[in-house]
């Protein structure tokens, strides 16, 4: 396909992805609201409080870094969403994917929290450092099960590239992962909900305790672009947990459907479960989904 | 400034910003002035607001997304937290809490203000990034109400920082404080609400009302 139309279609898929990033949000918070008896904020609520935070006229900055952590923030959505095919089978919406894409959006993952350390580290507020001692902790356990999960995902259908192990599971809901490899789910499931941080897994942002963790000086436009970042940056992984699990997508409101879906999944347990304590949640994580993605692996190689 | 306000903020100064002398790690003399060396000494400047639909529209998401600075003063403190359970449920009207003033725009001063924690105020608004608002709750904030003689509480809150909205009431229940948040909307989509400008304009007259009832001042020229 001609390189200009891809870059078209790609922009038209992060505007689309974006956008129902936020509705996504707003729903998200209704239906929360609504389980805590309340009517909640209005569902175009995300995009007032964008446009106010793009719009606060004065700014400071507290160095170069500080400037640079939210930009390699949105670089690591953007970047998950630049390797990730979004619907199966179309050349049009199926972005830069290639052969090692899954190796790549793992980077991305671990990037932009990498790239907010270092900025809200110089931005000198004592919170922001616990903050992101605990973020960072926190998801290098999130990252062991998912990895473990991506490893056994690559023995059973022997690649690294998304769009093959989407087509791998085509063919009926019995061939997606989540019944042929329900153990490597399992894991990923419950390292998707650290990912999301969303309770019992927000002891990042902690309100109440530690205001609020890494963005803690951000403010205007640095939150702004935060906040883009993060509604980009739920629906990517949801779609890429859908990619891999739950059988991809075939048009665009499958991926609507499944991407909230599973969004919801973490939101559900949120809502149900308290907040774990950092101390609490790391040997969590390192206990079950670790097990669970151990025993996929191991199950595999007896194959 | 006075040389006598000055002696006076000489007297006070803290310890730990009074000028000193560091020896470094090779033995050479580093001189501290933690005022000056520690803090931004830059003023703020007025930022002037855009005209036409642009500033209508822009006022319109500013007073659908008020976001209050979690940070109470007096009694009426104890209304603030109501608002978010689900019999008021403030958050229909966009209003939320956020624990950090770089974040929020509405400052609310809920009851009567002891000189001690007046000084803590100017040090969250200030950092409290324009546009930004106050709105006082409750009659302590009018003319000192209950505590109108009171040899630690000031009276009169916009001699020293610029009021949007008052709350009149003592204390003023959750419903009143709902009614100030719509009346300090309209205020916004007016374009009337324009107090961090104000305050910038007239930072002498405040920085003077606030210093004659702040004795340990201990803070540089802006609390940026």
């Amino acid at each position: 396909m001609n390189i200009f139309l891809k870059i078209v279609f790609v922009l038209l898929g992060l505007f689309i992805v974006l956008n129902w990033g936020l509705i996504m949000t707003g729903i998200i918070r209704k239906i929360m609201a609504r389980a805590g008896m309340r009517r909640g904020i209005k569902v175009y609520q995300p995009y007032i409080n964008l446009i106010k935070n793009y719009s606060i006229r004065s700014q400071l900055t507290h160095g170069v870094m500080f400037y640079l952590g939210p930009v390699f923030r949105l670089s690591g959505g953007v970047g998950i969403f630049l390797f990730m095919p979004l619907i199966f089978g179309s050349d049009y919406w199926s972005n830069f994917s290639f052969t090692g894409d899954l190796i790549l959006i793992s980077y991305f993952m671990f990037f932009g929290m990498l790239g907010m350390a270092l900025g809200a580290g110089e931005g000198g507020h004592p919170y922001s450092g616990i903050g992101i001692s605990r973020g960072l902790a926190q998801f290098t356990a999130i990252e062991v099960p998912f990895s473990l999960a991506v490893i056994a995902l690559a023995i059973q259908y022997h690649t690294l590239s998304i769009s093959e192990i989407v087509a791998a599971q085509q063919g009926g809901i019995m061939h997606w992962t989540l019944f042929t490899n329900p153990l490597a789910t399992i894991a990923a499931m419950l390292s998707f909900l650290g990912a999301m941080g969303h309770s019992p897994f927000n002891v990042v942002m902690a309100p109440q305790e530690n205001p609020i963790g890494p963005p803690t000086e951000y403010h205007g436009t640095f939150l702004g672009v935060l906040q883009t970042n993060r509604a980009i940056l739920h629906v990517v992984e949801a779609v890429l947990y859908m990619n891999l699990f739950f059988g991809g997508a075939g048009n665009w409101g499958v991926l609507i459907l499944k991407s909230f879906l599973i969004y919801f999944w973490a939101v559900f347990v949120g809502m149900v479960f308290p907040r774990f304590r950092v101390d609490q949640s790391i040997p969590w994580l390192l206990k079950i989904p670790l097990v669970f993605g151990i025993l996929a692996i191991v199950l595999l190689m007896i194959k | 400034m006075s040389d006598k306000q000055q002696n006076q903020e000489d007297k006070f100064l803290a310890p730990e910003n009074r000028k000193h002398t560091v020896i470094g790690p090779e033995g050479e003399e580093i001189h501290v002035d933690p005022l000056n060396d520690y803090f931004c000494q830059d003023l703020p400047k007025v930022e002037a607001p855009y005209k036409g639909v642009l500033e209508k529209f822009l006022n319109w998401a500013r007073s659908e997304s008020l976001w209050v600075l979690a940070y109470g003063t007096g009694c009426g403190s104890i209304e603030l937290p109501p608002l978010f359970s689900p019999r008021f449920d403030a958050y229909r009207f966009g209003v939320m809490m956020r624990p950090t003033p770089r974040q929020s725009g509405v400052l609310i001063i809920s009851g009567y203000l002891a000189v001690k924690t007046l000084k803590r105020v100017i040090r969250s608004y200030e950092q409290m990034q324009n546009p930004k608002y106050v709105i006082a709750l409750g009659s302590c904030t009018i003319n000192g109400g209950m505590y109108w003689d009171s040899y630690n509480t000031i009276n009169r809150l916009d001699h020293y920082l610029p009021v949007d909205v008052y709350i009149a009431g003592c204390m003023p229940r959750p419903e009143a404080i709902l009614s100030g948040f719509n009346k300090l909307k309209e205020r916004i989509k007016s374009g009337n609400a324009e107090g961090a400008n104000e305050y910038v304009e007239n930072l002498e007259w405040y920085r003077t009302n606030q210093k004659k009832v702040i004795k340990d001042w201990n803070m540089p020229p802006y609390n940026w």
